[in-house]
């Protein structure tokens, strides 16, 4: 399966929840799947999904899931460490690990080769980390949620983008839309 | 005037309850400060960048956050300045030590030091620079400013302000 896959069929279990999504592709797919109030879209700042759905998620009781990268976990590797050493119960980070930096069209990253996510979560300190195929998301997803547990998901996918349109709204509305569906 | 406490209180005063930091050496007493007081939540982070985006998530989670960080560090918040907190227009105060000033021992924060202001300035980051002491008067009404207009706004605050280096 490739990214737009998974978000298609994680979508149900998404549309409730407070999501901060991954700059580029990602958040064009999320978006043009099902665009919630509840989706934070990042436009630019690759690399800091993981720390803005911290901030969240330790500012606030509701759970908080980030959609993010390989390639962008890579860029901001400190964030795991502080993930490992804060995160609430309320937050969970997926990676979409396609083993590329997808939106700049399919480049490999060195989790494709012999670096292991998951392993350099756990060794970071964080204590719940599980990797699935990407066929396992929706399953693997909802138990995060249910188990009230700071959770690192690691989903092992295919490679590849679908062919959606570029987000136009306004930063500011994202943003304000978004602070009112969390204070709601 | 104990400067470290001054500073913790008007941002507790002004409902600032997440801070994170990176530290130096400059910024060590207000850093416990922030660490030791339990109406502030503090998060340190790896990387300023890191940091902000820490930030940006708690604003959006209805608290109030500020960041403490080195002026040499400003590069690596570049990106992140102009795409994310300027971008979707978010309040943040950066307490910057303004390393490479006046009775600074170390030559090489020197180098930064000389962009640190121009960096600010190309941003259109309002920006205050404490020099002595009584200039952190200035600092509560600076806080009220930042959440009022929803910008970064950048307090340098330089050796001189935080009383040298003693025989360094
Ligand atoms: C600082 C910076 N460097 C590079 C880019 C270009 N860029 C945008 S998205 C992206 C790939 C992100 O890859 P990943 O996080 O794995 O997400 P994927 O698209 O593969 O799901 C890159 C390299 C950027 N936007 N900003
Ligand atoms: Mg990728």
């Amino acid at each position: 399966m490739i990214r737009s896959e998974i978000l298609k069929e994680i979508a149900p279990i998404l549309r409730d929840q407070l999501v901060v999504c991954n700059i580029g592709i990602p958040s064009q797919e999320l978006h043009a799947i099902d665009d919630q109030p509840t989706n934070f879209y990042m436009l630019g700042t690759m690399g800091l999904a993981s720390s803005i759905g911290l901030g969240l998620a330790l500012a606030q009781p509701k759970p908080v899931i980030v959609i993010d990268g390989d390639g962008s976990v890579l860029t901001n590797l400190g964030t795991l460490p502080t993930i490992g050493n804060n995160a609430p119960g309320n937050y969970i980070l997926m990676i979409v690990d396609n083993g590329s930096y997808g939106s700049t069209g399919d480049q490999p990253t060195y989790t494709g080769r012999k670096t292991d996510l998951a392993g350099m979560a756990r060794a970071a300190g964080c204590d719940t980390v599980v990797e699935v195929r990407d066929v396992d998301t929706g399953p693997a997803l909802q138990a995060a949620i249910d188990s009230g547990k700071a959770t690192v998901l690691v989903v092992k996918c295919d490679s590849g983008n679908a062919k959606m349109p570029v987000i136009t709204m306004d930063p500011v509305v994202i943003r304000d839309r978004f602070m009112r569906a969390v204070a709601s | 005037m104990n400067i470290d406490k001054k500073i913790a209180d008007d941002l507790v005063a002004n409902d600032i309850r997440f801070v994170t930091t990176v530290p130096c050496k400059q910024l060590a007493g207000v850093i416990e400060e922030v660490e030791a007081r339990d109406d502030i939540f503090h998060i340190p982070s790896n990387k300023e960048d890191e940091g902000m985006g820490l930030c940006a998530g708690a604003w959006m989670g209805g608290t109030r956050p500020a960041i403490i960080m080195q002026n040499t560090a400003l590069g690596v918040t570049i990106n992140t300045l102009a795409t994310l907190i300027q971008f979707y227009r978010m309040p943040l105060p950066m307490i910057i030590s303004y390393r490479g000033e006046l009775r600074e021992p170390v030559a090489c924060q020197v180098e930064m030091a000389v962009h640190t202001k121009a960096l600010l300035a190309q941003l259109n980051i309002p920006t205050y620079h404490f020099h002595w002491q009584k200039d952190v008067e200035e600092f509560d009404n600076i806080l009220k400013y930042t959440f009022m207009c929803n910008k970064p706004v950048a307090i340098l605050t330089d050796a001189n302000f935080w009383g040298g280096y003693g025989d360094q």
